[in-house]
């Protein structure tokens, strides 16, 4: 109940931040920025929080978007919306195959898999004709809204990504709470029982990793547009290592964890990258150690168990 | 005979050679690999970063110390080790009751330091590390110039593999690492000591890493990400193999880096996904993989 009561609060803080963004002098890229990585870690939530499945190659749907997006806008002269649409089919598509191959497999297996097919597209992103090989996409143009809405200024683009985040966010929450995101969770919890109680489990995990991908290709399309490239970075392992860090460091199986999370790593990574060098890669590896050591529930999992509510059971042996 | 379809055959020997010597840092990464996660459970992704350390231990003490190539292949795995024995202690340890999924997160920000340090302290560019004076040089085997050191290579991993198969699957030591694979409990209750067991099973998986480092550290680029692009391809190669089988890691090893090989020669952008492809293909086929169980 307290909790339930500090969670509006927490929202509508949070709604009237992002509203109020661009008139804090917050620096609007930046916040685009983070709105993009926070979907990409919620969409990344919505295998690893609500249905245990650790995938290493995430990166895959998050660049191939990026690059097609751009490559669509950019060469082929798409409109924005259909060229993140363009985005979106080709994660998706990309999604079902992988995760085809991939749920084959349950656990480290399956993300040994998906990091290994992820470094695929990683490698056909290199050698394409598309992509621009070692230089990626560069100077994609936003273009415009229904014709008349130029996205090209900062402030109009910032609204345009929250609303894209916004309804992204709520379907994410949706999903998790219909009949369908409830056999997710019983899958999370006990697999064998989910199979002997009739559910075709695979077809689920397939399902939950499709979305996933879309909704990451989502985040990825949307990313390539704010900052105008689309580079290899974006398909890299260290990508996938990112978002998977944004989530357990923020809370998996939260709804705000990945946000909290994408949060600190981002503003760590911007904050660190020009001043230490390579000593910023050394600090995201202590971070994860530390995840992993002592605070696998996250920020908002700790926060949400200090409220006495019956945390995610992370713990429970594989 | 000297074009086999159409292709040159010194081209054909040379890349299968290059192929070998692939497939024998294939071999003894995932031969380590799937030691250590028989009995710890854990998948090692700091694996590419053991074999990283290992060449540049070689490097260090060359530069430094002046400790040359031979006695490096002896005391970068023991260095490597002594850090793996570390590791193992201070993080691993505590992890074991919880999701196998920790330790694969764990090894993977303990990677992301170690490429960290070194590249903060060596740069990102490579360094080069000199063939030892006793294998330059090629033999002239009449049809192709075979270079000593890369057979060298081959056949130092390939004694190195037989070895460790041959400690695990016929030795008492062996044996008590194989019962304690299978139930760790009750070989505990037997008397054993099954925490250093672990402990030395550790250090002795990322050894055998390391000595792959030192092997490498003459033909490739000493550089701090020189482990991490290849983990994964050795990850690639043990979900083929199945993670169950000693023997099955090593043949999956070496037929990987012939395989890959052969692509350069007749289609070579495909080379650097050839193995990747032929793992979706096992999974669709095999789940379980060549030589796994489920």
């Amino acid at each position: 109940m307290k909790l339930q009561r500090a969670t509006v609060w927490v929202y509508a803080v949070l709604v009237a931040l992002a509203l109020a963004a661009p008139l804090l002098g917050l620096y609007p890229v930046f916040v685009m920025k983070l709105l993009c990585y926070a979907l990409f870690a919620c969409a990344f939530n919505l295998l690893l929080g609500y249905t245990r499945m650790l995938s290493f190659g995430h990166a895959a749907f998050f660049g191939a978007a990026a690059y097609v997006t751009g490559w669509l806008i950019g060469a082929r002269g798409w409109g924005t919306l259909s060229g993140i649409l363009g985005g979106v089919l080709v994660a998706l598509l990309l999604g079902a195959v992988i995760g085809a191959i991939a749920v084959r497999r349950r656990g480290i297996y399956f993300a040994m898999i998906t990091l290994a097919l992820a470094q695929l597209v990683y490698f056909i992103c290199l050698e394409a004709s598309f992509t621009g090989g070692e230089n990626g996409l560069q100077g994609i143009p936003r273009g415009n809204l229904l014709g008349f809405i130029d996205l090209g200024r900062d402030g109009t683009m910032y609204y345009f990504v929250l609303a894209m985040f916004a309804a992204a966010y709520l379907l994410i929450r949706r999903i998790v709470q219909s009949p369908f995101g409830q056999v997710l969770k019983a899958i999370r919890e006990n697999e064998p029982r989910a199979i002997s109680l009739g559910y075709r489990v695979d077809r689920y995990k397939l399902l939950a990793f499709v979305l996933s991908a879309g909704l990451a290709g989502l985040a990825g399309a949307l990313k390539a547009l704010v900052l105008g490239f689309a580079t290899l970075s974006d398909v890299s392992q260290g990508t996938s290592g990112d978002v998977i860090l944004m989530t357990m460091l923020g809370g998996s199986g939260t709804f705000l964890g990945p946000l909290a999370g994408a949060g600190v790593v981002l503003t760590l990574e911007e904050y660190l990258s020009d001043r230490v060098g390579a000593w910023a890669t050394v600090v995201i590896g202590v971070i994860f150690v530390v995840c992993v050591m002592v605070f696998r529930r996250g920020f908002v999992g700790e926060i949400e168990r200090w409220f006495g509510r019956r945390a995610t059971p992370v713990d429970k042996p594989g | 005979m000297s074009h086999l379809l159409g292709i040159p055959l010194p081209a054909i020997l040379g890349q299968l050679m290059l192929g070998l010597v692939n497939g024998s840092f294939y071999a003894l990464l995932s031969l380590g690999l799937a030691v250590i996660f028989g009995l710890l459970g854990v998948v090692n992704f700091a694996h590419g970063a053991f074999y990283m350390l290992g060449a540049f231990a070689a490097y260090i003490g060359l530069q430094l110390f002046g400790i040359g190539y031979w006695w490096s292949l002896l005391l970068a795995p023991l260095a490597v080790g002594l850090l793996g024995i570390l590791t193992e202690r201070l993080f691993l340890r505590h992890l074991y009751r919880l999701d196998p999924l920790y330790g694969l997160l764990l090894t993977f920000g303990l990677a992301l330091i170690a490429e960290g340090v070194m590249r903060s302290q060596f740069g990102s560019s490579g360094n080069s590390y000199p063939v030892p004076e006793q294998l330059r040089g090629g033999l002239n085997l009449g049809f192709m110039v075979l270079p000593v050191y890369r057979a060298w290579v081959v056949l130092a991993s390939l004694g190195v593999c037989t070895l460790t198969w041959f400690v695990i699957e016929r030795t008492r030591l062996g044996a008590t690492l194989r019962a304690a694979t299978e139930n760790a409990r009750l070989v505990q209750a037997f008397g054993i000591n099954v925490p250093i067991l672990v402990m030395f099973t550790y250090a002795g998986g990322v050894a055998l890493a390391a000595f792959a480092g030192v092997l490498a550290a003459p033909i490739v680029q000493v550089r701090p990400l020189m482990g991490s692009s290849l983990v994964i391809v050795v990850f690639a190669v043990v979900v083929i193999g199945g993670m169950g089988s000693i023997l099955g890691a090593i043949v999956t090893g070496l037929a990987l880096g012939v395989i890959e090989g052969l692509t350069k020669v007749v289609y070579p952008e495909a080379s650097n996904i050839v193995v990747f492809v032929i793992m979706a293909i096992v999974l669709v086929w095999r789940p379980a993989g060549l030589f796994g169980r489920e």
